[in-house]
């Protein structure tokens, strides 16, 4: 072990981490698809409680309007669902009590300074990746509030917003509907959420391809290789 | 919004007592169709109905959360020449029949149905397709119905089929919900021939489209795997879950 960590520096995952990162990553892409093909019934956002197509709308998308999507849509979109909960549930309950979100994801102390997170965003914006963020023995702040915000806000946000929208929850469980502000509200933020989290995909799999990715990819999919080459 | 408290008043003795029905009889598998799909049809029908296992109402609003607008989809005004004499009628000749499993078959007129206890409620219609409207809605309960015509021990559903050839159906956990309503009025006023005049279906813990419109008959039967194709509703063949809870 002593010797794996010192021919290959850099964070490894364990096989439940690897297995739940690339279950959720394909659920959420089955997710956004399918919630795609059930947004183009009515590609329009509202606040509150209700909203329809000669209601005054907050935000009309740039979409087709598609009513022949939604059955497909539908079915794919609450099977993906349940494996997207289940497994995200999953991983937020072992990180939480392995302690792993805070070893690992939760900023260190020197990384929140201001001068140090001005120097990330000054070498963020450079856009150069150099590979040496593959190697090194922690990530970086930016990478660390960005994990965070999608495994502690951005995720919850789309499950519970989601389930808002089923009325066989909220008839059991009305405070949601307090909490989002309605169920249009809901359903909006069900929207940004999903936005947010597909901006994340984007610069995450950006930041890979532009550090090392062959690496990279073999550590997510294969954990510790053995024979993987020092750097 | 009225006090969320509401929600804790069970089906209790009226409706279900007067059926002669415990909890157990509510849960029969509802139709299911096979893989993945089936699966997760299963998993939210059972998650959902844990969640809802004391038979909670859904929210009522006030008279001033009534939407100006409240879409109209799929048939709007029947095509069909008894459903127009009808309605030239009034209505005065249309009749719901309420058969299958029950002791007394019975055809029950729109003046029946007004005279039975009614129930006004102000809810959220939420359709699948992503618009939701709120309105108020004046009916006799479905369990009150079911009641009148008798309905045997051994029924587990009840088939509800519309003029415009939908149908549709439910177990008796919710049918025999008390917000499960007819309606013949809307907002004060006759349900609107776009609305499904002059009685459609209220089931207020499940998506729109399991609220149906126009409505033509309603059996009481054991099983729903016969009808049709297996999957107990006409949306249920063109790939639609059966249960809407989400």
């Amino acid at each position: 072990m002593a010797a794996d960590e010192a021919s290959s520096p850099g964070l490894h995952h364990p096989l439940w981490v690897r297995a739940a990162h690339w279950i959720v990553a394909a659920s959420f892409v089955t997710l956004a698809v399918s919630g795609t093909a059930i947004l183009l019934a009515l590609p329009k956002l509202f606040w509150g409680e209700t909203g329809a197509n000669d209601a005054p709308a907050w935000i009309t998308l740039p979409l087709p309007v598609d009513l022949e999507q939604t059955g497909w849509g539908r079915n794919l979109h609450f099977a993906s669902a349940w494996i997207f909960a289940t497994f995200g549930v999953g991983y937020l309950a072992l990180a939480l009590l392995g302690g792993r979100l805070w070893r690992r994801l939760w900023p260190d102390r020197d990384q929140v300074r201001l001068s140090h997170l001005a120097g990330e965003v000054r070498a963020h914006l450079s856009l150069r990746g150099d590979g040496a963020a593959a190697t090194a023995p922690r990530y970086n702040a930016l990478q660390k509030f960005a994990y965070l915000a999608v495994i502690l806000l951005l995720a919850p946000a789309m499950l519970l917003t989601g389930l808002t929208m089923a009325p066989g929850v909220t008839a059991a469980v009305p405070e949601l509907f307090t909490l989002f502000g309605g169920r249009q509200s809901a359903r909006t933020l069900h929207f940004l959420s999903a936005l947010g989290l597909v901006l994340f995909l984007g610069i995450h799999v950006w930041q890979v391809l532009a550090n090392r990715p062959g690496l990279l990819l073999r550590r997510m999919i294969l954990g510790r290789a053995r024979r993987e080459s020092a750097p | 919004m009225t006090d969320l408290s509401r929600r804790r008043l069970l089906v209790g003795a009226s409706g279900l007592a007067g059926l002669g029905l415990s909890g157990c009889d509510l849960l029969p598998e509802g139709p299911q169709r096979g893989g993945a799909y089936g699966i997760s049809d299963w998993l939210t029908f059972r998650a959902q109905r844990w969640l809802m296992r004391h038979q909670p109402l859904v929210r009522e609003f006030g008279p001033e959360m009534i939407s100006a607008v409240f879409p109209t989809i799929n048939t709007t005004d029947p095509d069909d020449p008894a459903y127009r004499r009808s309605k030239e009628a009034g209505f005065s000749d249309w009749r719901l029949p309420v058969k299958g499993l029950v002791e007394r078959p019975t055809a029950f007129s729109l003046a029946d149905l007004k005279a039975m206890p009614s129930r006004t409620q102000i809810t959220l219609h939420a359709c699948e397709q992503g618009w939701s409207a709120i309105a108020q809605w004046t009916g006799v309960p479905l369990a009150h119905v079911l009641a009148a015509a008798g309905m045997k021990p051994e029924a587990r559903f009840v088939v509800i089929r519309t003029v415009d050839g939908w149908w549709d159906s439910y177990d008796l956990f919710d049918a025999l919900h008390p917000q499960t309503i007819l309606a013949t009025g809307m907002n004060g006023g006759p349900l609107p021939v776009a609305h499904g005049a002059p009685v459609r279906l209220r089931v207020e813990r499940q998506l729109g489209y399991k609220s149906l419109k126009y409505l033509a008959s309603i059996e009481a039967v054991d099983r729903v795997d016969g009808l049709g194709q297996g999957r107990g509703s006409m949306v249920g063949e063109l790939g639609f879950s059966w249960y809407a809870g989400i």
